[in-house]
């Protein structure tokens, strides 16, 4: 695709992404609004896993601490402040992703997925089995954090519209971030390490911190997922931080195609579509997305993101390699 | 992060640095695989302006050697300094950065990107500035003009902008030569760079050594005979893991020793 026709495309995208408030079916909002919150996770995935190299099976851990700490950091019967918790919340989230970082990357390969696993599965029990989380059904996060500035209300997060928009910000926001950040040299770096990180390393460069950056960099922004995710919902519970949850980013990130942010935007749209469309029709929705997903994996190598690439080459005639 | 900052492409195109200044001593180095001794008291040492060959049968060591110069491999025991200071415990990113590059025996490259790109991120290593998330890399034009200029200097010029994976093998030996340019190494380390080139490669890759020679030290390992005796200033022969003689091209030709445990065997020739 052209750098303007995929402009074009993805202002497209946007504006219909802007328009759902405007059918007023507030379930449909809200439907909307979750898959914005996993397309955001999804992406910051997507810097480890399509950028890196690095693939985590436990990037829950940092949306869950996130949420968490939403939850915890707000007083019971009053709105804490977003400017407050927010930041704190991502703070944390990255946080904890650099401690971790710090033990997993000494690891390669299958071991760093299964090393990642265990240190999600260890953060799923912290808040499992101590007081800390409030067991296995969780807390209520009673007051949505207000916006408030001195007086001034700039928007209202108890609005759905409000927290819409507010959503679909963070999502741009991110997206422009993460877009800004693989042009730069740090970003070009990363990518190199997914190509080849021995030759990287004998040109000189300390490939442990670059990596390390971008571990604490994908949780802080896995952490905004979650700290979004908290906030729709009004409750968290440990299954945030399931193997399922990693689980499921990681196919949003596969299905889209690693290594490219509108893909895993895709990939959480059509990951959270199957859901419903397959929940709605059968109990064993989990065995039919099964098969759909084997079969993208089989059929559509690239996943979404390759697939106008693939049509054009296709109207083309499929002969020229130009 | 330590940076080391140079002065542009000066070290590309020859200073007048202090010729026959030794710049990397490895001494007595052994390394062992298990049992299995690869390396045994190997010295070695590499002054600036001079080409110093390892040649010696497959399974001699050679790979082995350069590996523990490059800081790929611990060596088991000695010690190796770089003008003067002991580097023995550094990693290969760390020697890298004191100026010593290196070249694979295969080929070892980045091969979905293109050749700029390869030797852009090789120039980016010397002022990493990981910090600045906001810059453009494609803005930072110092890189850009080293690495242009090293694979002009490689006799890439006209690839620049091909995906490197799809270069014929002799163009990818050449794009790595081009990526240690570009990292300002002073000593560098060239593991059979001319393996599988044709004729001409190989010649015009003979020629960037000869004009690379003056500003730096190179280590060489080659089976190429011709290109050998173009360029050595001393030749080191190793067999079984250990050094069987050194000296200058004329002393190894006329060696006994040589001859009977490696020139001799015409079949252990890789023409």
């Amino acid at each position: 695709m052209s750098s303007l026709n995929s402009t074009i495309f993805k202002l497209a995208g946007l504006a219909l992404l802007a328009c759902v408030p405007l059918t007023g079916e507030s379930f449909y909002v809200e439907l909307a609004a979750k898959t914005l919150v996993l397309a955001i996770f999804a992406m910051s995935l997507d810097l480890l896993v399509g950028f890196t190299g690095l693939v985590s099976f436990g990037h829950a851990a940092y949306f869950g601490v996130a949420a968490y700490s939403v939850a915890l950091l707000s007083p019971k019967y009053e709105a804490a402040s977003l400017w407050y918790v927010l930041p704190a919340s991502v703070g944390l989230s990255a946080l904890a992703a650099l401690v971790v970082g710090l033990f997993v990357l000494r690891t390669k390969g299958i071991y760093f997925i299964m090393v990642t696993l265990a240190f999600a599965q260890l953060a799923f029990f912290v808040f499992h089995d101590t007081p800390l989380g409030g067991g296995s059904d969780g807390i209520y996060l009673n007051v949505k954090p207000t916006a408030a500035i001195a007086g001034w209300v700039p928007f209202d997060l108890d609005n759905a519209t409000h927290l819409y928009y507010f959503i679909l910000g963070a999502l741009v926001v991110v997206y422009a971030f993460l877009a800004r950040i693989l042009q730069s040299p740090f970003g070009r770096v990363l990518v190199g390490i997914k190509s080849n990180e021995h030759r990287m390393q004998s040109m000189g460069y300390l490939t442990f911190r670059y990596k390390l950056a971008a571990f604490a960099l994908a949780g802080g922004l896995g952490g905004v997922a979650g700290f979004l995710y908290a906030v729709v919902f009004g409750f968290v519970t440990p299954e945030l931080l399931s193997w399922h949850q990693s689980g499921n980013v990681l196919l949003m990130v596969i299905l889209g195609g690693m290594g490219n942010l509108v893909g895993a935007i895709a990939g959480a749209f059509v990951f959270t579509g199957m859901q419903e469309v397959f929940g709605n029709w059968t109990k064993h929705w989990q065995l039919v997305m099964g098969c759909v997903i084997v079969a993208a994996v089989l059929f559509m190598p690239g996943g979404l993101s390759a697939v106008p690439g693939r049509i054009k080459r296709a109207l083309q005639g499929g002969g020229s390699n130009e | 992060m330590s940076e080391i900052i140079n002065p542009g492409l000066a070290a590309t195109v020859g200073t007048p640095a202090a010729a026959g200044e030794i710049l990397l001593v490895a001494e007595r180095i052994t390394r062992r695989f298990g049992g299995l001794v690869a390396n045994q008291d190997v010295c070695v040492t590499l002054p600036r302006g001079k080409v110093h060959v390892l040649l010696g049968p497959n399974g001699a060591g050679k790979s082995t050697c350069i590996n523990m110069l490059s800081g790929d491999l611990p060596p088991s025991e000695g010690t190796i300094h770089f003008m003067g200071k002991d580097i023995t415990g550094l990693s290969a990113a760390q020697r890298s950065q004191v100026g010593i590059g290196r070249s694979y025996q295969r080929t070892n490259i980045f091969p979905k990107f293109t050749v700029l790109e390869n030797v852009r991120l090789a120039a980016q290593s010397r002022r990493q500035q990981p910090w600045r998330i906001f810059s453009r890399a494609m803005k930072q034009q110092w890189a850009l003009d080293k690495a242009r200029a090293c694979i002009e200097e490689a006799g890439l010029g006209a690839k620049v902008d091909w995906i490197a994976g799809v270069l014929s093998h002799g163009e990818q030996r050449q794009l790595e030569i081009a990526m240690v340019l570009a990292t300002d190494a002073q000593v560098m380390l060239l593991d059979e760079p001319l393996a599988g080139m044709g004729s001409d490669e190989s010649a015009r890759m003979v020629e960037v050594l000869k004009r690379l020679k003056p500003s730096r030290a190179i280590l060489l390992v080659e089976h190429d005979m011709d290109a050998v005796f173009a360029v050595a200033d001393t030749i080191t022969v190793m067999v079984n893991g250990q050094v069987l003689e050194s000296g200058p091209p004329a002393q190894i030709k006329a060696s006994v020793a040589v001859q009977q445990a490696y020139l001799g065997q015409e079949d252990s020739f890789h023409v």
